[in-house]
């Protein structure tokens, strides 16, 4: 297995979580998402995040995604002291290091894939001819480009999620991250988008980092950590099953 | 950026071609009205004020009986020949005096008739009233003094009795005389409230006192004041001469009536003004329910597309460049449902303007203001959606169903 070797590729931790901790609520009502986390993920790693609903594992997610901001501790994004920013200083991190897969796949209906994969470079203020450029070549890597003009609705699950996966990419983020990316697949398709996952991470070393509720689609990564009641109960690096 | 986000709001637009329709309505519909109502108002301003005109510059019309309400004329002394001179001699500004009796009468011309206005008067009838000769002439002093019948026809007359044969020479018969026709007027048209100013004709005062009414009286006084004078200096002079020819006791009403065109121009001038100013008022009041229907659509908008705005702001979008998108919209529409109504708007007042027969007035600064407005309406009205939606958690955005 080469896996391990892409995961030490520069041995260099791309995201540092220190004593995080995120509560809701205060007083009586007051709930601790998650109690206090030290997680290092290395850059080209693939992680699989699990747990039961309430683990702790989505807030987790959304403080990665810098969509959310922990209520304690310090969390660096590619040497980025994210906690020191707002508002439009986590965006510009979205907008240049993240790239975000949905359960729901999250394409804007009555758009074009095209399009769809070619809005986060909208808002990177890419001309319009370089845009369309690298959306192709996006949609190309993932197999879809001869869907380029179809609307999510007329495109299967599996190739929804997989235009999904090329709008993630066209920015070429040096973190991926995905939810639930197969909870709305069948067995089949949850194949493919896993493979396809697998196959980016080795081929171009970007880094990973999956939640997920099942075994199956956790063995596809390299390393699994399991969260419960907002701490990291299980941290392991398991031979890869496929 | 901004054409970026021009272009999206464009193609959201776009995208529900027949809500984006609907919200527009509300401003095509306000401006449109506006832009209607006030051009068909100043049509109608214009018009009435050059009708007015037409009846003759700086006129004055003495007639016997007050003036009493419901503007019918009471039974009293009748006008003379006297009067009119004394009006002649004793006014200064005077410029022009002219008599204007008359009577509806049937003119009657082989086998074709016709029911028009006689009018005994002289030769400054035409000075005072503005009417010009056609063919033929004027009368002359013998014609005058004597009374002779002889007459002068307006364009009306002329083409019901005569269509296309020349009416000069010819005799007609009015009531129980018979009458020669020295001339033709020039047509001047419809005057103000629809009257025919060409249905008329014209014979010598004394002709028309001696054969058709049978005494000395004069219905009517017309007067020309000097150009640039104050017209109603000139009224309020004949009145204070009329009053003591008359022997009005101090304290009394007027036994007669002076009007003046000129206060008549501006006093249906100001009421036709602000006929169009309230209309104005009323079709605004619709474009501003017009951006409420905007504001209505974008705020349904914003909550359709909490998820769009979720996934936009998690894939970098500002939160201020989600606000820009929202606004944009808004103003997209209502300036474009602006740009729609003021096209739709002056179209109609085209039509409408020539079915009422006006003149076709664009009002530019209306124009100007009612696309302005309807701007304006969709950032005052498209701010509070925006505001929602760039102030959206893209978490429990995204989470939205």
């Amino acid at each position: 297995m080469s896996a391990p070797s892409v995961q030490t590729a520069n041995g260099e931790a791309i995201i540092e979580l220190r004593g995080v901790k995120k509560v809701y609520g205060e007083g009586e009502s007051e709930v601790r998402a998650l109690a206090g986390i030290d997680f290092d993920i290395a850059r080209g790693d693939f992680v699989a995040i699990m747990g039961t609903s309430g683990s702790g594992k989505s807030t987790c997610m959304n403080i990665l995604g810098c969509l959310d901001v922990p209520t304690a501790g310090s969390y660096r994004l590619a040497g980025v002291t994210t906690t020191d920013l707002h508002g439009d200083g986590l965006t510009l991190l979205r907008r240049h290091y993240i790239g975000f897969v949905f359960q729901g796949f999250n394409l804007l209906s009555r758009t074009s894939a095209l399009e769809n994969v070619e809005l986060p470079l909208v808002y990177r203020r890419v001309a319009a001819r370089e845009r369309r450029t690298a959306a192709l070549r996006s949609l190309e890597l993932v197999g879809l480009s001869d869907r380029a003009d179809h609307t999510p609705q007329e495109l299967s699950g599996g190739q929804q999620q997989r235009v999904a996966i090329a709008r993630a990419l066209v920015t070429d983020p040096e973190l991926l991250l995905a939810d639930e990316p197969t909870g709305n697949l069948d067995s089949a398709r949850t194949q493919e988008i896993m493979n396809l996952l697998v196959d980016l991470n080795r081929k171009r070393g970007i880094t990973i980092v999956m939640v997920t509720h099942e075994p199956d689609v956790a063995a596809y990564a390299n390393r699994v950590v399991v969260f419960r009641d907002g701490l990291i109960v299980e941290d392991s690096r398991p031979g890869r099953a496929h | 950026m901004f054409l970026q986000t021009v272009l999206m709001a464009l193609r959201e637009i776009r995208r529900n071609t027949l809500r984006s329709v609907l919200t527009m309505l509300g401003v095509v519909i306000g401006v449109g009205a506006v832009i209607a109502l006030v051009s068909v108002g100043r049509g109608a301003t214009q018009k009435v004020t050059a009708d007015i005109g037409k009846l003759g510059k700086n006129l004055l019309m003495v007639s016997a009986g007050a003036r009493v309400k419901g503007g019918a004329s009471s039974a009293a002394q009748s006008l003379n020949m006297a009067d009119m001179q004394a009006i002649a001699r004793e006014i200064s500004g005077v410029h022009a005096v002219a008599p204007g009796s008359s009577s509806q009468q049937q003119v009657i011309y082989g086998n074709k008739n016709a029911s028009t206005s006689i009018t005994g008067t002289d030769n400054n009838f035409f000075e005072v009233r503005g009417y010009a000769i056609e063919k033929g002439r004027q009368f002359t002093e013998a014609e005058a003094q004597s009374g002779v019948p002889v007459c002068v026809i307006g364009a009306t007359v002329k083409t019901e009795l005569f269509a296309t044969t020349d009416p000069l020479g010819a005799q007609v018969r009015v009531g129980k005389i018979s009458c020669q026709i020295i001339g033709t007027l020039v047509s001047k048209g419809t005057a103000g409230m629809g009257q025919d100013q060409d249905d008329l004709m014209l014979m010598p005062l004394a002709t028309f006192q001696r054969r058709i009414t049978g005494n000395n009286d004069i219905s009517l006084i017309l007067v020309s004041a000097e150009e640039g004078l104050d017209t109603s200096i000139v009224a309020e002079s004949i009145r204070a001469l009329l009053r003591q020819r008359r022997h009005r006791p101090v304290g009394s009403d007027d036994d007669f009536n002076v009007r003046d065109m000129a206060e008549i121009a501006d006093t249906v001038t100001s009421t036709t003004t602000a006929l169009t100013a309230l209309l104005g008022a009323i079709a605004a009041v619709s474009l501003l329910v017009g951006g409420i229907g905007i504001m209505n659509i974008m705020l349904v908008s914003v909550t359709e597309r909490t998820r769009e705005i979720g996934i936009r702001l998690a894939i970098g979008a500002f939160a201020g460049e989600v606000m820009m998108q929202f606004l944009l919209e808004a103003i997209v529409l209502s300036t474009l449902g602006g740009i729609i109504g003021v096209v739709l708007g002056l179209i109609g007042s085209f039509f409408a303007a020539r079915a009422l027969s006006l003149p076709f007035v664009i009002p530019p600064e209306i124009v100007g203001l009612a696309f302005a407005f309807s701007a304006l309406v969709g950032v005052l009205f498209g701010y509070l959606p925006a505001r929602k939606a760039a102030q959206l958690n893209p978490i429990e955005a995204l989470r939205h169903e």
